[in-house]
């Protein structure tokens, strides 16, 4: 079970308080009834979905219940950073690999 | 003396004490602190189980949790009969009674040991390729018949009795084993001030020394160390012990998951106690102190009762003073089997013969063997085993060649060398290394905040052990944080013996198949010619070989095999071990129960049970109740032996002449608070919010952004800034969910506040003509009338005194209330409500006529006539979408290709030509019922009941352009016939909804 830092409690607290919620910084387009199929296809079908650092939504919905961002390398599940939302994305060390 | 194989001078129990038990029905003796396996030793027997596959007479091989062939059902009443139960684990106790398995008539006379003598058309890969045909016969007669030949222990057939317990703990230092490695680990982190817990499988720590006679630590006998240093750190206030816990799996994030056994070693558990515990453990660190496992000899005929690990037999001498035999040989690889047959000697144990593999063995142990007049043969092999039911003789020749010689033996110990445990190293995802010098894979880089000492690490040099392990508990410590108190006291420590070098694979002059079976898997009879086998069919990685061959999948996951199994494929293939892989370890290490898994999540815990503040009432009343998610809900209320038919006939008829009252609790319900709680509003549903006039309610629907129906219900705005929102009674979380995600993450400019608020709330809804007659008498404060509170209103007041939300809503096409009370409240409302609706002739009714009741007025349940491809205007809800709106979730996605394409399935309503059929719901609709199989399907029937009220069967259904097909005949086709049907309006009855105005 995954140990996950919540930017808002800031405590670590165990996997089973939290709820994964998808990719991260993904916006809704602003004028979302008038973008084109292809826009709307990015926004809402495409996802990364990367060997390596993935940044995602996580909720810690049976705690205090706030969404939140976080950085997890999807090849050691090791969590390298947590962030609020609306925070940007940090620079990791081996991004990119 | 319990046991005619107990020596009086050897050994560490009490002879004082002494146990009963019986094995197969025979009774015989043991002592306390015995394991089953010493205890039948003792007593000569060395029977004890039929092969997996061939049935062949196996014996005892080791002395602990590696075990493959000495599984045994322990029974201890009809319930509780454990299957598959290591003889050497389980721990003796008065009256214990045990019995073999996988045998007929007897152990002793096995019908099924044909199976041995047609063993050429068993090898590997047999199944797979002579079970193929015809194939329904697989499962007819095949497998039935070779899961009866086959085969371990019988399960049993009642539910488990027992009370599993589960508990977390932190810690700063996390010991897995207690040998002398980890208990020096445990010892210098616990007192470097370190919170600490040590874990080991056996019920006394000691590990190795166990049987370790040489060893001397700080000037004392290493038992005696052990036992002393488990007594320093019971003492200590920052140490947990446990024993009789195995660390079975290593997770991520050092999450270590321990199994515990409480009752197990008990004549007499307490029926209360959990039988087992399994520890989650978080550490700051992970010392992984797992020891090795001893590998035997691969040699034809090496399963015979009487042939055991070198190490099994010393344990069995040293700490159970038990003789495996009255004439010990031994063969070897490797060093430390020497001290086995110089420890059977002091106790006057015969040892024929010691044949040493190697061609010129050297060192103190062999010196010491030739000088205590041991027989060493080097450069020997053993080629063949007699005795039939136990090992009665070994064929001994030179590798070089030779005369072949008899050496009368009634048991043989054998030693391959040792293969470090690095089961929870692997698990942690550690990287392992292959150390070509001494042909072991050893602990190379941690993925997690671990490190291993001792013989897991392929450190075999007890001083050394002691040392590492005392650096790496001081090191652990300091790691954490913990608060140094002063260094560890180095104690020294030495033993004459050392673990390392060795063989894997067959023994040289011993590959000869002449001899007999070669085993290489016990458990699940794979021998060596078997892999070699694997190996000329085509498979290249060990992964392939072990499916093949089925190596090392047994209960035992070939802790003593793998080794061997990949030596062979690596000599045939040509290539260096590591190169042919190492098999992946996984999570057990040894078989945990489902229990201790489970813990108290079975039956009634299996999980929560929702019940409404009217629950009690419902049940005192005769309700039939169903699942609904976690919620346990009124299903209808039969009256006088009625079946449910009768019951909700008259509920439905009786709603719509008279009036019915209807929990509706369960309904889920989020408070919408906030300036901004109408800008959400509108962003959240497909409707119009802004001009919902205080005191108003409106029906509303909810998509995901991909355009579908996400979930519905009514929301009545209270006030300016205020909407009571309903949901489904399954949807109130994820909508609450979903409702949360918008706000925060996309909408957080918004000021608005949701509260869950569905347990604050108890419903009661009066529906029926004369619901109004009903609640009047109740409410205080409102005027009910039509005109001044009409359909779709809402009202805050007091009801019965409590304060209270009136809503003037219906799901049922009548006239309808429903009455939100604080959920303390419920119970005394309903009841008030009741007493005044039998004044009118109401009944209680229950979720089925609700249900039939909405459907026959075309009413949808998100979940039922929608399944999450469904949009409003599929469902006939397109009149819900705000026409002039800009934004809300889903907008863009209603305006995808394939959601305005012609040819979409539409909810429409199905009559059956026959008034009296059913329709089953989710079956096929056809254009043409004789059409070639596969039909082409139009769609499927969403819901379908008998409708009292329109005097014949109603159905709601999703068909491809069914609101184009009004009047068309359709087809259902049945396993039992063809169902002629004919498309209608979704609404049933009262088609104008008048009623619903009073």
């Amino acid at each position: 079970m995954l140990l996950i830092y919540c930017p808002y409690c800031e405590e670590e607290r165990p996997e089973l308080e939290f709820r994964h919620a998808g990719e991260a910084h993904i916006a809704r387009p602003e004028n979302i009834a008038g973008i084109s199929d292809e826009a709307f296809e990015r926004y809402f079908f495409i996802r990364s979905n990367p060997k390596g650092i993935a940044y995602e939504r996580w909720r810690h919905i049976h705690g205090c219940a706030r969404f939140f961002n976080a950085a997890r390398d999807t090849v050691s599940d090791r969590f390298l950073a947590t962030y609020r939302t609306g925070e940007p994305k940090p620079r990791l060390e081996g991004e990119g690999q | 003396m319990a046991g005619a194989f107990r020596l009086p001078a050897a050994g560490r129990l009490d002879a004082g004490r002494t146990l009963r038990f019986t094995f197969d029905g025979v009774s015989h003796t043991g002592l306390a602190g015995d394991t089953l396996a010493s205890a039948l030793l003792a007593n000569g027997v060395h029977l004890v189980g039929r092969s997996f596959k061939y049935h062949r007479p196996r014996g005892i091989l080791a002395a602990g949790a590696e075990e493959p062939n000495a599984l045994v059902g322990i029974h201890r009443d009809a319930a509780r009969r454990t299957p598959n139960v290591r003889a050497t684990v389980q721990e003796l106790y008065d009256g214990l009674n045990a019995v073999s398995q996988n045998r007929w008539p007897s152990l002793s006379f096995d019908v099924g040991a044909l199976n041995d003598l047609a063993a050429p058309f068993f090898s590997a890969g047999f199944y797979y390729k002579t079970f193929m045909w015809p194939r329904a016969a697989w499962e007819r007669l095949y497998e039935p018949v070779i899961r009866r030949a086959a085969g371990l222990g019988v399960a049993p057939d009642q539910p488990d009795p027992d009370n599993y317990s589960n508990r977390f703990a932190h810690c700063d230092v996390l010991v897995v084993g207690a040998g002398p490695a980890g208990l020096a680990a445990a010892l210098a982190a616990a007192e470097a001030g370190a919170r600490v817990i040590l874990a080991d499988e056996q019920p006394q720590p000691g590990g190795s020394l166990r049987f370790e006679s040489g060893a001397v630590i700080d000037g004392k006998p290493g038992w005696e160390w052990a036992q002393e240093t488990v007594a320093r750190l019971a003492a200590k206030d920052n140490v947990r012990i446990l024993t009789r816990t195995t660390g079975f799996g290593y997770y991520a994030h050092n999450m270590v998951a321990l199994a515990e056994r409480l009752t197990d070693h008990l004549a007499a558990p307490d029926a209360q106690a959990p039988r087992e515990r399994l520890w989650q453990v978080r550490a700051g660190r992970v010392v992984l102190a797992t020891g090795a496992i001893e590998r035997h000899m691969v040699f034809p005929g090496n399963d015979r009762p009487g042939i055991m690990l070198a190490a099994a037999g010393r344990t069995y001498l040293n700490h159970y003073g038990v003789a495996v035999g009255r004439r010990v040989a031994v063969y070897t690889a490797c060093d430390s089997a020497y001290a086995a047959a110089l420890d059977l000697k002091k106790q006057g144990i015969a040892v024929p013969v010691l044949v040493d593999a190697r061609q010129a063995p050297q060192g103190g142990l062999v010196e010491q063997a030739r000088e205590a007049g041991i027989e060493v043969l080097a450069g020997h092999a053993v080629t063949g085993t007699r005795g039939r039911l136990r090992l009665s003789a070994i064929e001994v020749v030179p590798v070089a060649g030779g005369p072949q010689r008899r050496v009368e033996a009634d048991a043989l110990l054998t030693s391959a060398g040792w293969t470090p445990a690095v089961h929870l190293f692997s698990q942690s995802r550690g990287k392992l290394a292959y150390d070509a010098g001494t042909g072991r894979f050893l602990p190379g880089t941690h993925a997690q905040n671990a490190v291993c000492v001792g013989a897991c690490n392929g450190t075999t040099d007890l001083g050394m052990v002691v040392e590492e392990a005392l650096h790496a508990g001081a090191e652990a410590a300091g790691q954490t944080g913990a608060q140094a108190r002063g260094a560890t006291a180095r104690p020294e420590a030495r033993s004459p013996e050392g673990w390392s070098a060795g063989i894997a694979g067959p023994a040289p002059g011993a590959e000869a198949g002449k001899g007999g079976k070669a085993f290489v898997d016990f458990q699940n009879d794979v021998t060596a010619k078997d892999i070699a086998q694997a190996v000329r069919e085509g498979m290249r990685s060990i992964e392939h070989v072990k499916r093949f061959t089925t190596t090392g999948m047994a209960t035992d996951q070939g802790k003593t095999s793998n080794l061997h199994a990949l030596a062979i494929a690596a000599r045939m293939l040509d290539k260096p071990v590591p190169e042919v892989g190492l098999t992946t370890f996984r999570p057990p290490y040894t078989p945990v129960t489902f229990g201790a898994l489970v813990g108290h999540g079975r039956g009634a815990l299996f999980e929560p049970t929702r019940r409404t503040p009217i629950h009690a009432w419902a049940e005192a009343h005769g309700a039939v109740f169903e699942d609904v998610g976690q919620w346990k809900r009124a299903w209808y209320f039969p009256k006088d032996g009625e079946d449910m038919h009768a019951a909700v006939a008259r509920e439905c008829r009786t709603v719509r002449q008279a009036a019915g009252i209807f929990d509706a609790s369960t309904l889920g319900k989020i408070e919408v608070v906030g300036p901004d709680a109408a800008r959400f509003m509108e962003l959240m549903y497909t409707n119009p919010w802004a001009r919902l006039e205080v005191g108003r309610c409106r029906y509303g629907i909810m998509l995901r952004e991909d355009g579908f129906i996400y979930d519905d219900g009514v929301v009545g705005r209270l006030a300016e800034d205020r909407f009571h929102v309903t949901t489904t009674t399954g949807g109130a979380p994820r909508v609450l969910h979903h409702m949360e995600d918008y706000l925060q993450t996309e909408f957080p400019h918004l000021k608005v506040w949701l509260t869950s608020t569905t347990e604050q709330w108890a419903v009661i809804a009066v529906q029926g003509p004369r619901a109004r007659d009903i609640v009047a008498p109740l409410v205080e404060g409102v005027d009910l009338s039509d005109a001044a509170m009409p359909h779709m209103s809402v009202r805050t007041c007091r009801v019965c005194g409590v304060p209270a939300r009136l809503f003037r809503i219906s799901f049922t096409g009548e006239r309808g209330f429903e009455i939100n009370v604080p959920a303390d409240h419920g119970l005394a409302v309903w009841e008030a409500v009741w007493a005044q609706g039998e004044r009118h002739g109401a009944v209680a009714y229950g979720t089925e006529t609700m249900h039939v009741l909405r459907a026959e007025k075309g009413f949808i349940i998100v979940g039922q006539d929608t399944d999450g491809t469904v949009t409003p205007d599929d469902a006939g809800l397109a009149w819900a979408i705000g026409k002039k709106k800009t934004d809300f979730v889903g907008i863009r996605g209603l305006r995808r290709t394939d959601l305005v394409a012609p040819g979409r399935r539409q909810l429409i309503g199905l009559k059956t030509l026959d008034p009296s059929i059913v329709l089953e719901e989710g079956a096929q609709i056809v254009a043409d019922p004789n059409q070639k199989v596969p039909m082409k399907m139009l769609g499927f029937v969403t819901s379908a009941y008998w409708s009292e009220n329109c005097g014949h069967s109603i159905a709601l259904a999703l068909v491809e352009d069914g609101r184009a097909r009004m009047g068309e005949r359709l087809y259902v086709p049945m396993p039992d016939g063809t169902i002629e049907v004919e498309v209608t309006s979704t609404v049933f009855f009262d088609e104008k909804g008048e009623r619903v105005h009073g």
